[in-house]
């Protein structure tokens, strides 16, 4: 990570576009199959250092496998087949011999719904780290304590850290969960509709939270609400079902897709008149 | 798939586990085959059907009999506990108030675990003396029936319950919006949609009774014999082993070996017709 | 069909209904007040430890009850990480249609419809007489080891997949081993399941008879040590009740015991299965 120079927006010098147009994770003719269905095809897709790259789109184009076939979660699924090339910072992550463990710490995940392990508020932070070998456990509670402080958690729970994490209030558990994610120091974060679950307060501050981490990180968040998109979204790729299964139909800039899109379908998606 | 090294070694630990789980059933086949194999090539199978009767140590070998003697038990046991077995399954899912239908589960799950000797110790206290007043002399083929009847009634009942709880909510509705009276539903509806559940449960303990040993041992008088009416003692395969395990040794022993061979290729087969008609879905 | 025959078909089917299912339960109702009534002057806190005395006639259960324990011991001992191990790759490692997977399922599922009393065949030949054991408590241990394994992986294996995919993959996401995942979040989320289904299977060995006849064998000395015979309640009550006259009241109170201590069993496996359900629900 020796040219990650972490570019933080500032309303003084305009905010956006921080990132550098430099795709940290990339994929190339990448599809999905389930065994009788498509889940997506053919997708080529950079998302960029340090950026917010927002994937919007109709239910059931694909998404969501998108995500998880970035971090490899699609490992899990048998009779799931990945086809197509995913780089990380230029390597190839496809290959039996890539450490998924190792992989997925440097690619993150964050799930619609927030489910903490069943352990205490800190160990659910601390069980992770040290099963990525963070021996010791000084090191463990500065990471514990810079996370909970990222995710604007830890002065809410900083006196119940040994309190069951399952007593938090929805809000509270997506931000525990990325706290979680953050902890592992990870590059990229892979957001799958993080917000939609929750109400529309605590929604807010995730929303401002995944802002904030701009720069820092190198983010894709899946999303339906377009007005998210448009606030928070460097970038933006939409995708739609076309011949039954998802496809990459627009990526650009996020102005340039909210202001002229190129493609008909999603200058209509866009302005909600379809999807 | 690359694993961490930790994963590497757990799920060779596991596929060890497994092989060795999965290879017990070949080992006892194996080593069952193995014992009667030398029975086999000296006796031959075919006398151990045309054998006129059972007297090892004088070398007749038939096994008819006995043969005779397991398929009635057994079929009688299940003829009788199919119909008492679903009635009671019906009975939880639609006649019994809820509370009660609880009550009656965790009874009839409690009986199915009651070990094969008890039930059999209460044949010979109670049963057998009640038939023998009834028939002299009681210790008999009927004794046996209504023991493995007890015996089984519990498992189908509970099979039969399972099967159908697991009916689709939309048939009761439709049934209902059809205007059905209950029994009409359960006859007409349920019962056909839970056909093949029910048919696996019944087919599975059509195995057990098959198998069974203790409770038959104890009511049955042990006579080998071919029934000429359900009051006369018979003796199973199952009774024969038990009994004669003990002392038997070259072809004797050899022949209950054979036995065993026999019991274990029919539940083979009945297992697989059992998986069979399980996966023979009604509705997809 | 007139509405009155319709109404009267009903009702007959629901008194035919009722009186099956309360005429089933007044059998087993019969089945233990006999037994009760038969076996309650013997029992005291004295016949739980004494030693046997006149073939069992006088005296009480001790040595009896420790090796019946020690039978279990060995039993849960083996079969319980070897049903761990392959009920884990059946649940977390195995899709449904690959081949060694199936292999191991198709034969556990036979394994589950072996006939006691072949086990007790095949458990002779091969731990007594090829790893040359003996007539011993550890014979009789490993053979129901080998019958409960079925029971252990199916319910070990439920229990897993109870557990919600979401944890498995919030912990894939964490970047988590699967070594890791298994052991501190699925295990403990699916604890109470699992003992349910172990202590079933518990049961299921207390209650065996046929399968001990010829592997742990009739010596009712307390045993000294695994190598010992020692003679499981089930046994006992069977040669009480078949060769020693004037064995009743103890074989009904030895039944009294076991009966007892499966309905602890029962009780015990419900208690976990409820304490289960809550949990399950709020995973899912």
């Amino acid at each position: 990570m020796t040219s990650t120079q972490p570019c933080r927006p500032s309303p003084a010098d305009g905010g956006p576009p921080c990132c550098e147009p430099h795709p940290w994770i990339e994929t190339e003719g990448l599809s999905l199959h389930y065994s009788t269905r498509t889940a997506f095809r053919d997708v080529t897709l950079p998302i960029h250092k340090g950026c917010i790259t927002a994937i919007v789109g109709p239910s059931g184009c694909g998404k969501s496998s998108l995500l998880q076939s970035l971090n490899r979660l699609t490992d899990l699924i048998p009779e799931c087949r990945v086809t197509g090339r995913i780089r990380l910072d230029g390597q190839d992550v496809t290959g039996r011999e890539v450490d998924v463990i190792a992989l997925r710490r440097r690619v993150g995940m964050i799930f619609q719904k927030p489910i903490p392990l069943p352990f205490s508020i800190r160990k659910n932070l601390d069980f992770p780290l040290r099963q990525h070998g963070v021996r010791q456990a000084s090191a463990r509670q500065a990471k514990i304590e810079r996370a909970l402080r990222d995710v604007g958690l830890w002065n809410e729970v900083k006196d119940r850290l040994d309190a069951p994490a399952a007593g938090l209030s929805g809000g509270q558990l997506q931000r525990l969960c990325i706290a979680r994610t953050l902890a592992l120091d990870p590059e990229v974060l892979l957001l799958d509709e993080p917000c939609s679950a929750l109400d529309p307060l605590a929604s807010g501050t995730v929303e401002d939270l995944i802002a904030s981490l701009r720069g820092r990180y190198t983010i894709a968040i899946v999303t339906h609400n377009l007005a998210q998109a448009r606030r928070i979204a460097d970038h933006v790729a939409v995708f739609w079902v076309q011949e039954g299964c998802g496809r990459l139909i627009e990526f650009g800039a996020a102005a340039a897709i909210f202001h002229q899109p190129t493609q008909e379908l999603t200058a209509a998606y866009i302005g909600g008149m379809r999807g | 798939m690359s694993r961490s090294f930790g994963d590497t070694i757990l799920i060779w630990a596991l596929r060890a586990c497994a092989a060795i789980a999965g290879a017990v059933v070949l080992l006892i086949g194996c080593f069952v085959l193995a014992e009667s194999i030398p029975a086999l090539a000296s006796i031959g199978l075919t006398r151990f059907f045309s054998d006129a009767s059972w007297h090892p140590t004088q070398g007749l070998y038939g096994l008819l009999p006995m043969l005779w003697g397991t398929l009635l038990a057994t079929a009688g046991a299940v003829l009788l506990a199919t119909p008492l077995g679903i009635a009671a399954g019906v009975f939880c899912n639609f006649y019994a108030p809820p509370p009660l239908a609880k009550i009656y589960r965790r009874i009839l799950e409690l009986l199915a675990g009651i070990p094969s000797v008890v039930y059999g110790f209460w044949g010979l206290m109670v049963l057998v003396p009640l038939i023998g007043r009834l028939q002299p002399p009681g210790p008999s083929l009927l004794a046996g029936i209504l023991v493995l009847t007890l015996m089984t009634l519990p498992t189908i009942a509970l099979t039969a319950d399972a099967a159908i709880r697991s009916v689709p909510d939309d048939y009761r509705r439709a049934a209902a919006a059809l205007g059905l009276s209950r029994f009409a539903t359960v006859r007409r509806v349920i019962l056909p949609v839970a056909k093949s559940g029910l048919l696996t449960g019944v087919i599975l303990q059509v195995g057990r009774a098959l198998g069974e040993t203790m409770a038959i041992l104890m009511v049955c008088g042990n006579q080998v014999q071919t029934p000429r009416s359900v009051f006369d003692p018979i003796r199973t395969l199952t009774a024969n082993i038990a009994l004669e395990m003990a002392y038997a040794t070259g072809s004797h022993r050899g022949a209950l070996f054979v036995s065993g061979l026999l019991l274990l290729g029919v539940i083979v087969c009945l297992v697989i017709v059992a998986d069979r008609v399980a996966h023979r879905r009604v509705h997809v | 069909m007139s509405r009155s025959t319709v109404a009267l078909g009903e009702r007959v089917a629901t008194a035919v209904l009722w009186s099956a299912a309360l005429g089933v339960i007044a059998v087993f109702a019969w089945l233990l007040v006999d037994l009760a009534g038969q076996g309650l002057s013997r029992l005291s806190f004295e016949f739980l430890t004494a030693a046997p005395r006149n073939a069992g006639r006088q005296g009480g259960l001790g040595p009896i009850l420790v090796s019946t324990a020690l039978i279990l011991l060995v039993c849960m001992a083996v079969s319980l990480p070897l049903g761990l191990g392959t009920a884990i790759l059946l649940a977390e490692f195995t899709a449904p249609t690959q081949r060694f997977g199936r292999l191991v399922r198709r034969s556990l599922d036979v394994l589950a419809g072996v006939p006691s009393i072949v086990f007790g065949l095949f458990g002779n030949v091969f731990f007594c007489q090829v790893l040359g054991l003996g007539f011993s408590i550890l014979a009789g241990g490993l053979t129901l080891a080998c019958m409960v394994l079925p029971i252990l992986i199916r319910a070990t294996e439920e229990g897993l997949r109870a557990v919600s995919d979401e944890h498995r993959r919030n912990a894939a996401a964490l970047g988590l081993s699967r070594a890791a995942t298994i052991a501190h979040l699925l295990l403990p989320a699916a604890m109470p399941g699992l003992l349910a289904g172990w202590i079933l299977g518990v049961s299921r060995a207390a209650a065996e008879t046929a399968a001990l006849m010829f592997t742990s064998g009739y010596v009712d000395r307390m045993p000294e040590s695994l190598l010992d015979s020692g003679r499981a309640l089930t046994i006992h009550i069977y040669d009480l009740s078949m060769n020693v006259p004037g064995g009743n009241a103890t074989a009904a109170a030895s039944a009294l015991v076991l009966v007892a201590l499966l309905l602890l069993c029962n009780v015990a496996s419900a208690c976990f299965a409820s304490r289960w359900l809550p949990r399950r629900s709020l995973a899912r």
